[in-house]
């Protein structure tokens, strides 16, 4: 009896998970300019190249240069890509490979504490992610409200979300090449319809009516908005919709980990 | 007032443990105490229970049934509490390989909460301990596989636990470093720190152990000091003999030993008087022997048999 509670019962991390959160910090500085460079050059090449190639043969779209349109989708998807691979290959690396989870849960830490530990630390990551591009888009005149500022929280948020839900895929993983499945049948299909390179209206109605249940749709209609200096209609739907995902997402998570490491 | 401090004058109690996966029990029912300040073993074949059994006591895992008190704290249900006061030396190295060696112990210490300035108050004299000065900024890759051990010995104490456990912490190793561990696991036993130790070296285990205990199949067939057990099971003198036929003569020869036992080309004789054997030896030119007092892997054989365990 005492297992079947313990699987389910809610995560309670408090604040101990903040020292698992440093160990990954610790590392991080270690690599951390190839590891921003690594981050910020593959978004951008395809921002840039699509955004002004592309861009020149297109009239505006939603009432915006290509390039602008683009750039919001650009923060979020990088965001997202940036959260999925901590959660998956690093987390996995760090659960699976290293032991390191192991280590700690030989401490008087539990493995809420860890989970939560790299939750945030995946968050973490996509946020300098997305604010590395967010300031390149800055620079180049891309953006120009303040408004653009209240990008950030949302980022996070889309951080948090992926991260929760790539620790799920983690729990799953008998090794690396599981992730595959998750990026090829997910993630990808998802920065297709999601309104990232074009408008989510432009795709069939079925179609547009599931994608906009996605997480990354969700992002997206918050994040353009505010990049183009306006504020975003139904904030509440979607910063609920995302958050909504991020806290099933972590429960979920924390109960496979458990079923995975705790038997 | 008295259940209490009886309680809490075990280091670890367990009482009663069961745990099954998939219906097959791993572990059966079992119980032992270990005393503050003394080294507890617990010996067993491959699939004994031993790692589920550990895992139990450090909350890892929920048993089934049972009880355990380990450092005055329930587990499963303070787990948390009770590894604030216990350090862990696992079977298999996880040192952060991204770390150098103080950054490894300075990590693990905010684990439990400690602040850098104190952890790294203790880091000069966990590497004193563990042979390390002078690696302080060396990387993990860079260490050889003693040094690993010992660095993770070290890490098991930054917390300045009450209990280590210790999960075959010397396989893999070459025996001088074997040594130095064994000599450092004494010393620990005497500042007053309880180890519990798994282990499949039965010198080790005679070695180190105040007391343990012999898992089998999830039972805990036999418990107690390495002399006594051997004293209580098995003859005092042991004769092996090897050689072509070997398992011929050993039976017309039978009645030298109190109880013989072959094992592909070796016979084993155990007596209480050898000589009459080792008599009816000298004349043989064909067999060599060997001669010698019991020790704790004749009553791990004889108790657990000598079938390979996988």
């Amino acid at each position: 009896m005492i297992r079947t509670t313990a699987l389910f019962q809610l995560p309670r991390p408090g604040l101990n998970w903040f020292p698992v959160w440093r160990r990954n910090f610790l590392v991080w500085r270690k690599l951390a300019i190839p590891s921003i460079l690594g981050n910020l050059a593959d978004p951008l090449i395809y921002m840039l190249g699509l955004g002004y190639g592309l861009g020149n043969m297109l009239p505006e779209v939603s009432g915006v240069k290509y390039v602008s349109f683009l750039s919001a989708g650009t923060v979020v998807a990088s965001t997202m890509n940036a959260a999925t691979f901590e959660a998956l290959y690093s987390s996995f690396s760090r659960m699976h490979v290293q032991k390191t989870w192991d280590a700690i849960l030989n401490t008087p830490l539990s493995l809420d504490h860890v989970l939560a530990g790299e939750l945030v630390w995946a968050a973490s990551k996509s946020l300098l992610s997305g604010l590395a591009i967010l300031v390149v888009i800055g620079a180049l005149g891309l953006t120009q409200s303040p408004l653009a500022l209240w990008a950030i929280p949302v980022i996070f948020l889309t951080g948090l979300t992926f991260a929760a839900m790539g620790l799920i895929v983690c729990s799953l993983a008998p090794s690396y090449d599981f992730f595959m499945y998750y990026f090829t049948l997910f993630i990808t299909p998802m920065l297709l319809v999601s309104g990232i390179f074009f408008p989510a209206d432009q795709l069939p109605a079925a179609v547009h009516a599931v994608a906009s249940w996605l997480p990354l749709a969700h992002a997206v209609q918050l994040a353009r908005p505010l990049l183009l200096g306006e504020v975003p209609s139904n904030i509440f739907g979607h910063v609920g919709a995302l958050t909504l995902i991020a806290l099933v997402a972590f429960y979920v998570a924390s109960v496979l980990t458990r079923k995975r490491l705790l038997k | 007032m008295a259940t209490i401090n009886d309680k809490n004058s075990h280091a670890l109690d367990v009482s009663g443990l069961r745990k099954s996966y998939d219906g097959n029990e791993v572990v059966a029912g079992i119980s032992f105490t270990a005393t503050p300040g003394t080294c507890f073993g617990l010996l067993g074949p491959n699939g004994a229970g031993k790692t589920t059994t550990l895992r139990c006591c450090l909350g890892l895992t929920a048993p089934d049934a049972g009880d355990i008190r380990l450092g005055g704290f329930d587990v499963p249900e303070a787990a948390e509490e009770a590894r604030r006061r216990v350090g862990v030396v696992p079977q298999f190295d996880n040192l952060d390989p991204d770390f150098t060696v103080t950054e490894n112990l300075v990590v693990y210490g905010r684990y439990f909460g400690l602040a850098d300035t104190e952890i790294r108050s203790r880091v000069g004299d966990l590497l004193d301990f563990a042979g390390l000065k002078g690696k302080e900024k060396a990387r993990i890759q860079t260490l050889s596989g003693g040094m690993k051990r010992r660095l993770t010995l070290a890490r098991a104490l930054v917390n300045n636990p009450d209990i280590v456990f210790l999960d075959e912490p010397t396989t893999g190793l070459d025996p001088q470093a074997r040594h130095l561990i064994w000599d450092r696991l004494k010393q620990l036993t005497a500042r007053g720190k309880t180890l519990i130790l798994t282990t499949h070296f039965m010198d080790e285990a005679e070695r180190l152990c105040d007391r343990l205990a012999i898992l089998d199949h999830g039972r805990l067939i036999t418990e107690g000091a390495p002399r006594d057990l051997i004293a209580a099971h098995i003859e005092p003198q042991v004769v092996e003999v090897f050689g072509d036929d070997v398992a011929a003569w050993a039976r017309h020869h039978q009645g030298l030993g109190e109880r013989l036992e072959v094992a592909g080309d070796t016979a084993f004789f155990y007596c209480r008087d050898s000589d009459p054997l080792l008599h009816a030896l000298a004349g043989e030119t064909g067999l060599r022997y060997m001669h010698r007092a019991a020790t704790l892997e004749d009553v791990f054989i004889k108790l657990t048999g000598r079938e390979l365990r996988d």
